[in-house]
């Protein structure tokens, strides 16, 4: 599977997870096809060590797939994958330090979580089953490891999963949806405990549809559509790439409205008509609500805001309120997966910064 | 350390002991000979049927084994065999545990080759396990003696049991054929029950052509003809050509299977699971 130049399997790496080596994954120009569809189209990423690395996409956007190639499961058609520098296709021991699943965790039904952790330990090397104990007390399984996992819950099997990949020892985790199917409860236990490995200094892959999760717990994200990365970089950014936007109610919002449209540094100016919340309410309060004004919606840095307080003063639009909107990750997920209406080919709403590594279209 | 074939050899059989079908094989296995003792025991006229070594299951027990070992050639030891064999790489997909062994330190090529092991360890155990209760069974019922051979000379007790355990072996050869085409089966449908049956079917099918008029001349070289290889070492002086004549036609029938199997395991996507 190669395309790209890269250590063969002759050559020695530097040592997995040390900082200066080969960066934990790097994939270049990924592609994989099924007959005439496209799972994967092109695919880039690189994740560094100690990156909590969020993989982002809707249902059939080509996560698993990529996670499958970068596992070594399925060959790719195209591109390359490279591991702290090795090609898990060539090799297993491309796989050394590095663990996961894709899916869901999955173990022999009628053996016990224990019995299945020392078979994937001795199939690790038996350096691996000292770990098991530990690997168990980790996910908090000890007192149910001597029973068959056919017997376990999902949220229980997700855990094993993860002991399963903490018995391997690793510097890098792939972990495909370990928080699906489970409630709320297990969801914070999974949470905490992805924070906990990352804690100890694990670079973590992270697919997933928890877009609260991902923002909590990963320092940069990779949003794949269609098969390709629309974006890829650090969570900061891509939010600071949103630019902030603002909402503004003044004594005059048609003049207001007027020294926006001319100010520059505004843009995406709007008017943004309240709630018709009086016909919901009855008496006083719906006759309150009913005339609450409409605001005023813009885009602009901090300066310009400013720029354009000084402006509405000298045209007598007083500011009654003026408020900054937040994007979060999900707001910008969904920009950039569902459609791509904005200027330059940036989703509505997005506006690149200059020292953002923005790449759309990918 | 590295994990090698041995590692994975080993776990197979753990595996295999916590399973069901395991023990619904060998179970088999067991059963039958004891059946046929039990069948002995009540039949009224106590003269048997009329097929090779019938006539001498009330003589001597020694005869159960051979018996069975003709008997079982039908579909019996095929069914045995493959409800592991089948079983041994479809179960992984089944499960969705390939994805799961494959992400460790082992390579493709030394799972196959364990579990292939794992496979034929327990084909060897379930005709071993049939042959010796056989054994038992038939000598409580009929008595440990001499046995005559097809040749009709008179073969003393402890030189035919000798004779029977070599028989077991050579009765191997085209068993381990069936757990190549099981293997085989088992990587290319994915699913443990099409390869189990049809396994056996193929095992069936060869015993159909073997009765088709016309395709008389087909005879020596079916599987089915090899599982009665062993009748040579009953002959006085013993024949070994059908013997020589079943480890090669068998290997023109595992070979293929085994490198296919193989092939397909070693290249196979771990896309579903």
């Amino acid at each position: 599977m190669t395309v790209d130049s890269g250590p063969g399997k002759g050559d020695i790496p530097a040592p997995v997870g040390q900082p200066h080596g080969p960066p934990p994954v790097e994939v270049r120009g990924l592609v994989k096809r099924y007959g005439e569809l496209t799972a994967v189209a092109g695919v880039d990423l690189t994740v560094n060590v100690g990156d909590v690395y969020g993989y982002l996409g809707p249902n059939g956007a080509g996560k698993t797939t990529s996670l499958r190639m970068m596992l070594g499961l399925i060959s790719p058609t195209a591109g390359s994958v490279r591991l702290f520098g090795r090609d898990p296709m060539e090799s297993v021991h491309a796989l050394d330090g590095v663990a996961g699943f894709v899916e869901a965790p999955t173990f022999y039904p009628y053996l016990s979580g224990r019995r299945n952790l020392e078979l994937l330990a001795a199939f690790d090397g038996h350096r691996a089953a000292t770990r098991i104990e530990q690997a168990l007390e980790t996910v908090e399984l000890c007192d149910r490891a001597r029973d068959p996992v056919g017997g376990y819950s999902h949220g229980m099997r997700q855990r094993l999963g993860i002991a399963a990949a903490v018995v391997r020892d690793p510097k890098l985790m792939l972990l495909d949806e370990p928080a699906t199917g489970l409630d709320p409860a297990g969801m914070r236990d999974m949470r905490l405990l992805v924070r906990r490995l990352a804690d100890q200094g694990i670079t973590v892959v992270l697919s997933s549809h928890l877009l609260a999760e991902v923002e909590e717990l990963c320092n940069r994200v990779a949003i794949v559509q269609a098969g390709k990365i629309v974006y890829e970089g650090e969570i900061t950014a891509l939010k600071r790439s949103a630019g902030a936007t603002y909402r503004l109610s003044t004594t005059d919002n048609e003049r207001a409205l007027a020294v926006c449209c001319a100010q520059p540094g505004i843009a995406d100016v709007g008017i943004e008509q309240p709630v018709d919340a009086g016909a919901a309410q009855p008496g006083e309060a719906g006759r309150r609500a009913g005339r609450e004004p409409a605001r005023i919606r813009f885009a602009a840095d901090e300066a310009a805001v400013a720029e354009l307080s000084r402006a509405l003063v000298e045209a007598g639009a007083l500011i009654k309120s003026l408020a900054p909107q937040t994007a979060t990750l999900e707001d910008l997920f969904f920009s950039l997966t569902e459609g791509s209406d904005g200027a330059d080919g940036y989703p509505a709403g997005l506006v690149p910064g200059p020292a953002v590594p923005m790449r759309p279209g990918r | 350390m590295n994990p090698t074939v041995a590692t994975v050899y080993r776990w197979e059989l753990v595996k295999l002991r916590y399973q069901k079908r395991t023990y619904l094989g060998l179970g088999a296995a067991a059963l039958v000979p004891i059946m046929f003792a039990v069948a002995i025991h009540f039949r009224h006229d106590r003269h048997g049927g009329d097929f090779a070594f019938s006539s001498y299951l009330t003589r001597s027990g020694l005869a159960m084994p051979l018996v069975i070992l003709l008997f079982g050639a039908v579909w019996m030891f095929p069914l045995i065999t493959a409800l592991v064999a089948g079983d041994i790489f479809a179960s992984e997909d089944h499960n969705g545990t390939l994805k799961t062994i494959f992400t460790r330190s082992l390579e493709r090529w030394q799972i196959f080759a364990g579990k292939g092991l794992a496979a034929a360890t327990y084909a060897i155990i379930a005709i071993l396990l049939g042959g010796t209760v056989a054994v038992i069974a038939g000598s409580i019922e009929s008595g440990f003696n001499s046995l005559q051979s097809l040749s009709g000379t008179i073969v003393s007790a402890p030189k035919a049991l000798e004779l029977v355990y070599v028989s077991l072996l050579v009765y191997l050869i085209p068993i381990a054929t069936i757990v190549c085409i099981g293997l085989l089966l088992s990587t290319v449908t994915r699913n443990s029950a099409a390869a189990v049956v049809g396994t056996l079917m193929i095992s069936l099918l060869f015993q159909l052509i073997g009765i088709l008029p016309g395709l008389g001349g087909l005879q020596p070289y079916l599987l089915s003809t090899q599982f009665n290889a062993w009748q040579g070492l009953l002959r006085t002086p013993i024949d070994w050509a059908p013997i020589v004549r079943a480890a090669w036609v068998c290997a023109i029938y595992a070979g293929p299977a085994l490198a296919a199997a193989f092939l397909v395991f070693l290249r196979r996507d771990v896309a579903g699971g």
